[in-house]
């Protein structure tokens, strides 16, 4: 016999996790441009989430936990393997770019940008550097909380982040 | 070069990733050297762009819904008495109600934040660019038909002549995808926005009138009027503030809702 209803498990789960909801659907649209996707991939990381739950260990961080599983969902999905298949992610580990190189973009952005080509040349961005701008920017993630999320070294943050930022800089200049 | 090595670092800096000590040694520094003071500010105010630009999609009512229910309607085994199950599926209704009305109260405030503060950007915005109004009169009769054609309604604006209130004029503009009107008065040293709106504009506003609140240390007020929906914004004084909106409320003549 199957009973509907909650449980202190699910109970928990719904107070971590509702709150959370908006941010991961705006952030799950990002990475699928398409809405019914979206709707697919956050119902997928809550319901893996929930299922998951028990592993979680309390005390550790909710938030970049669940970015995990939504993440991993979406690497996993076609969108997500079409998306990952055509970025290169060759001298990730080039370090930072030297100040001189980005002498100029944000002057221009803020002269001539506006939302609209900000969210246009977002989206063009390759998904890796996309989800690591978003993660940094928007959701204002910690360095240590961004190398959790995406499984990858502090130093892999740190020059990805750097990288992307230089491509949304080239972007908008064009 | 001499700033070189402080610009590799000043991502880091702007993240909040440097250890006290740099962050210290790079306040001090910000402030002494006019260069990497430019390029801190515009980096500033990239990070800021991207980040209003980020907040974009939200879900439906209806996919909140579902993904609610999903998670409460999660199904556990168990062999029990029709007795117990009757009072354990009442206890559940209402916590779940009460979890409901409550995450939902929750969300409806979050999003009344975001749309207050995407207001509050176009205000500033507004006030900060080099030509705030597309048309830029005083006088009501000329400003609310340049509106025609632009917007896909009209509204009335008050006669002015007995208060301490000018009309400097107004401009389109936009809310959640949603064409408007925003227009700028003035109160001695004081700007003022009125932003007016289809009332279905979004669902994250009050429905209810509001009376005037604070929000980003701006006082503000809405309400819907004749299918509209107006939100007066601006760092005029509470009673300032509805004084227009009295103003506002008149001059349509409709009820209030």
């Amino acid at each position: 016999m199957y009973v509907s209803g909650t449980d202190p498990q699910s109970d928990a789960f719904e107070e971590l996790a509702m709150p959370l909801f908006d941010q991961l659907y705006n952030f799950a649209y990002w990475l699928t441009q398409n809405r019914e996707e979206t709707e697919d991939l956050v119902q997928e990381t809550y319901v893996k989430a929930l299922k998951g739950f028990s592993t979680f260990q309390s005390g550790t961080n909710f938030r970049a936990w669940m970015y995990r599983i939504l993440r991993n969902t979406f690497l996993t999905s076609r969108t997500g393997l079409k998306a990952t298949m055509t970025v290169s992610l060759d001298a990730e580990e080039d370090g930072p770019a030297l100040a001189s190189e980005r002498e100029t973009p944000e002057t221009v952005l803020m002269e001539r940008s506006d939302w609209q080509r900000v969210q246009r040349a977002i989206e063009d961005l390759p998904v890796a550097f996309r989800e690591i701008l978003l993660l940094c920017e928007l959701e204002e993630m910690s360095y240590r909380e961004i190398a959790e999320t995406l499984s990858v070294p502090m130093g892999t943050v740190m020059s990805r982040l750097s990288r992307a930022r230089r491509m949304l800089a080239e972007r908008l200049r064009r | 070069m001499v700033c070189e090595p402080w610009k590799t670092q000043l991502d880091k800096y702007l993240d909040g990733e440097l250890p006290s000590e740099q962050m210290h040694a790079f306040d001090a520094h910000v402030r002494s050297c006019g260069s990497c003071a430019a390029e801190a500010l515009a980096r500033v105010q990239m990070k800021r762009t991207i980040q209003a630009a980020g907040k974009r999609f939200v879900p439906s009512a209806e996919f909140r819904r579902r993904m609610q229910q999903s998670i409460e309607a999660k199904p556990r085994r168990g062999v029990a008495g029709l007795g117990w199950m009757i009072a354990t599926a009442t206890l559940i209704f209402l916590a779940a109600g009460l979890a409901i009305t409550s995450l939902g109260r929750r969300q409806q405030a979050v999003q009344e934040r975001q749309l207050y503060s995407e207001l509050a950007d176009l205000h500033v915005g507004t006030l900060a660019s080099s030509s705030p109004v597309d048309v830029v009169s005083s006088d009501r009769h000329t400003v609310k038909p340049w509106f025609q054609g632009k917007i896909p309604f009209a509204f009335d604006l008050p006669e002015l002549e007995n208060s301490e209130f000018s009309l400097l004029g107004g401009r389109v503009t936009y809310l959640e995808q949603t064409p408007g009107a925003h227009l700028i008065y003035k109160l001695r040293k004081h700007d003022i926005s009125v932003f007016i709106f289809p009332a279905g504009v979004s669902r994250s506003k009050k429905e209810e009138p509001s009376a005037v609140t604070k929000n980003l240390s701006f006082n503000l007020e809405s309400w819907s009027q004749g299918g509209l929906w107006y939100c007066i914004m601006g760092d005029a004084s509470r009673a300032d503030i509805h004084q227009l909106a009295e103003l506002l409320k008149r001059s349509t003549g409709l009820p209030v809702s």
